[in-house]
């Protein structure tokens, strides 16, 4: 069996850091939304699942970095106009309209991909700068990794720094805590709904994107996704910058330490810590008091 | 100020509702809608079933394209018995699913026979079900050896592979090659892995080699790291993967990045996982049930036709659902009856049916594995390549021509099989 080394746990644990990020990039963008519409993104697999397929069809044109980036603003855009002609209209209703809303066209969003490029998977290769294995004497790690980890990371310190500096991220920060407040101050939050939801749909096709390399593209690849981040945004404390991110962490690390110690528990181990925390912090880690969510 | 409280809730959800109806929604997620490819008068009633949705859905796709193509043939020839043959395909799903949707297929559609299937989970529980209500069922695509031996069933044929086929197709090569030395497995967590591990795990050992462990992995894992990092800590000759569908592809994907040196061999191929994965991802030698590129009697065929209608070459599930069809139509045409009973006397006869390979195949009475020839493949040079699809080279079809088809089947011995009375 595996020689258990400090060596072996260190490599497990780095390895785990960067799990992690592409569960906090699916958190935050479900996160960020739920916290200023209220609304559980459940088509959010989809966008991701919608992100690579885009990629795929962009890179042959202009390759995997420009796609990187003009993927995920191809789909915001789309997510931006969902939002604007069929989300709205539903939040005076019962919140339930939402959520059926988005469990519906994640189902749609993943038949029309199934039409437009089969439902057999197709090949999403690495560019070739970014291939095989970085190596620093014994220890080698995949080259994309350590590119995706860095991706994720600028993706999320890129978010913080607009919901903390700029004037829009306060409004939006202010109005997930107090919609009413902000309305009363005389800004209209409708624009604001619409570019947070294209922001979340945005993060969620960026970890797409970043995805497809590690596993080719098929059309239920969203399917878990949704799962995954509704375990680390309950776990961090809903409407919680932060709490996303630390559980995002946790969650990565102790997906990675279960594998190397005790496999079988390696697919349950998430929701496990899942259910302790909401036994001891229903809020979540850092969830705090929101008036709208009691 | 009670009404000012209410109102600045907007748009809310309570965090107690948010888990609930999430939890709800995820339940729900399982179901799905089944699908009437097509309808005729009084027709020959066809019940496919295969998974839609899931890790082996891309597979499945290709059953759904292979079984229609078999049934459009016999169509356009004007039927069978002088009746349209009519093909009902349901995504089978899981087990749970599977088990409802047989049971649908046969009390409310009334199908003549079933067909199909990829997950020997999902199989397993599909082959109780036709036993039970004495409709035939032509296993296309599972592939544990148990459905073989302990839980064999007289009501089941298979057309696919055992996962012995498959173990002893790339052992003769392994061994001619002198490659049984210090091995490692990662297996699928279910029935079909569980088998899988326990063939392959007895064929290293019978010859000699050295098992360094197993790991055993849930379904739809979409990263690999934790595995190919302790994998590399036990540094291995030879890693062996007992994984399936698109688990197959993010494995291989993400194994050739890791900078994992060790050789692979694999406990089965489809050639889906494998294009999926793309041929930088490849290396090696593989088995294989069926490949497009074969140049046997009918295989050009099959393939000219399957291309000219879906714009792709047909998978080796393609080849499955389309043999596994003609073969049930052709007992049914030859027995003139649709009767369970007689068709199962048929298929037992040892009569022998054009599987588009290089050896005619015949159902083995003892437990109704249709004895057939499989393939050793090689991953070709990209530069050779004349399309994505091209990946393969045939290297040789086990057993040789002059050895009897026999040689990679499971014994008697290795997997008894008490065949039920009809």
């Amino acid at each position: 069996m595996v020689p258990l080394s400090a060596l072996i746990l260190l490599e497990h644990l780095a390895n785990g850091i960067v799990v992690a990020a592409y569960y906090v990039m699916l958190a935050l963008g479900l996160s960020i939304i739920f916290g200023m519409i209220g609304v559980i993104n459940l088509a959010h697999g989809a966008f991701f699942a919608l992100g690579a397929y885009a990629a795929l069809v962009l890179k042959g044109a202009i390759g995997f970095a420009p796609a990187l980036v003009i993927s995920p603003i191809l789909v915001a855009v789309l997510g931006m106009a969902i939002e604007a002609l069929f989300l709205r209209p539903l939040y005076r209703g019962d919140p339930l309209l939402g959520l059926l809303f988005t469990f519906g066209l994640a189902m749609v969003m993943e038949q029309i991909i199934r039409i437009i490029w089969g439902a057999a998977g197709l090949p999403f290769d690495a560019p070739e700068a970014l291939r095989g294995a970085v190596r620093m004497g014994e220890f080698a790690y995949s080259r994309y990794r350590l590119f995706m980890l860095g991706g994720a990371v600028a993706s999320i310190l890129g978010l913080w720094l607009f919901l903390e500096k700029t004037r829009f991220g306060t409004i939006i920060r202010a109005g997930s805590r107090d919609g009413e407040m902000v309305r009363l101050l005389g800004i209209g939050l409708k624009p604001v709904f619409t570019a947070v939801f294209g922001i979340g749909i945005a993060l969620a096709a960026v970890a797409g994107v970043l995805t497809a390399p590690l596993a080719g593209v098929h059309p239920a690849m969203g399917t878990d996704v949704g799962t995954a981040a509704f375990v680390v945004v309950t776990i961090g404390g809903l409407g919680s910058f932060w709490g996303s991110v630390l559980a995002g962490l946790l969650v990565g690390e102790i997906v990675s330490l279960s594998i190397l110690l005790w496999p079988p528990a390696a697919q349950a181990s998430m929701y496990l810590l899942m259910a302790v925390v909401l036994l001891v912090r229903p809020r979540g880690l850092l969830g705090e008091r929101w008036e709208k969510f009691e | 100020m009670k009404g000012h409280r209410t109102a600045s809730r907007g748009p809310g959800i309570s965090r107690r509702k948010f888990l609930r109806v999430a939890g709800g929604a995820a339940a729900v997620g399982g179901l799905g809608f089944p699908t009437v490819l097509r309808a005729q008068q009084a027709p020959i009633r066809v019940g496919h079933l295969t998974p839609r949705t899931g890790f082996l859905a891309p597979l499945g796709e290709y059953a759904v394209m292979g079984a229609r193509l078999a049934v459009d043939e016999f169509n356009e020839k004007g039927g069978v018995l002088g009746r349209k043959v009519e093909l009902i395909t349901e995504d089978s799903q899981n087990p749970g699913v599977a088990k409802q949707k047989v049971i649908k297929l046969i009390e409310k559609d009334k199908v003549d026979v079933l067909i199909g299937e990829i997950s020997s989970a999902s199989g397993l529980a599909i082959s109780e079900e036709a036993q039970r209500y004495k409709v035939v069922y032509i296993n296309t695509g599972f592939n544990t050896d148990e459905a073989r031996g302990a839980r064999c069933q007289r009501y089941m044929f298979h057309v696919e592979g055992a996962n012995t086929m498959y173990t002893k197709t790339i052992g003769r090569w392994l061994i001619r090659e002198k490659k049984i030395s210090r091995w490692y497995f990662l297996t699928a967590d279910y029935a079909f892995g569980h088998d899988l591990y326990r063939v392959s795990s007895r064929f290293l050992k019978e010859n000699g080699g050295v098992n360094l462990g197993n790991e055993m992995i849930p379904t739809n894992t979409p990263d690999y790291s934790g595995y190919i990092l302790k994998l590399k800590a036990v540094k291995p000759d030879l890693v062996y993967i007992n994984l399936a569908g698109v688990d197959q592809t993010t494995f291989l994907k993400q194994y050739r990045d890791a900078g994992a040196p060790f050789e692979l061999a694999g406990g089965v191929m489809d050639t889906q996982p494998f294009w999926a994965a793309g041929i930088d991802a490849l290396s090696g030698h593989w088995q294989s049930l069926w490949y497009h590129e074969l140049k046997a009697q009918g295989s050009p065929e099959f393939t000219a036709a399957f291309r000219k209608r879906y714009g792709k070459p047909p998978e080796n599930q393609a080849w499955g659902e389309y043999v596994g069809t003609r073969i049930l139509l052709q007992a049914i045409q030859a027995s003139k009856s649709t009767k369970s009973a007689d068709l199962v006397r048929y298929l037992e006869s040892g009569v022998s049916f054009d599987i588009l390979k290089g050896r005619r195949g015949t159902f083995r009475p003892w437990d109704h594995q249709l004895l057939q020839e499989m393939y050793v493949v090689k991953v070709k040079d990209k530069a050779k390549m004349k399309d994505q699809w091209d990946i393969f080279e045939i290297v040789e079809a086990v057993p040789k021509q002059n050895e009897s088809l026999e040689l990679i089947q499971p014994t008697r011995e290795e997997n008894p099989c008490t065949m039920p009375a009809i």
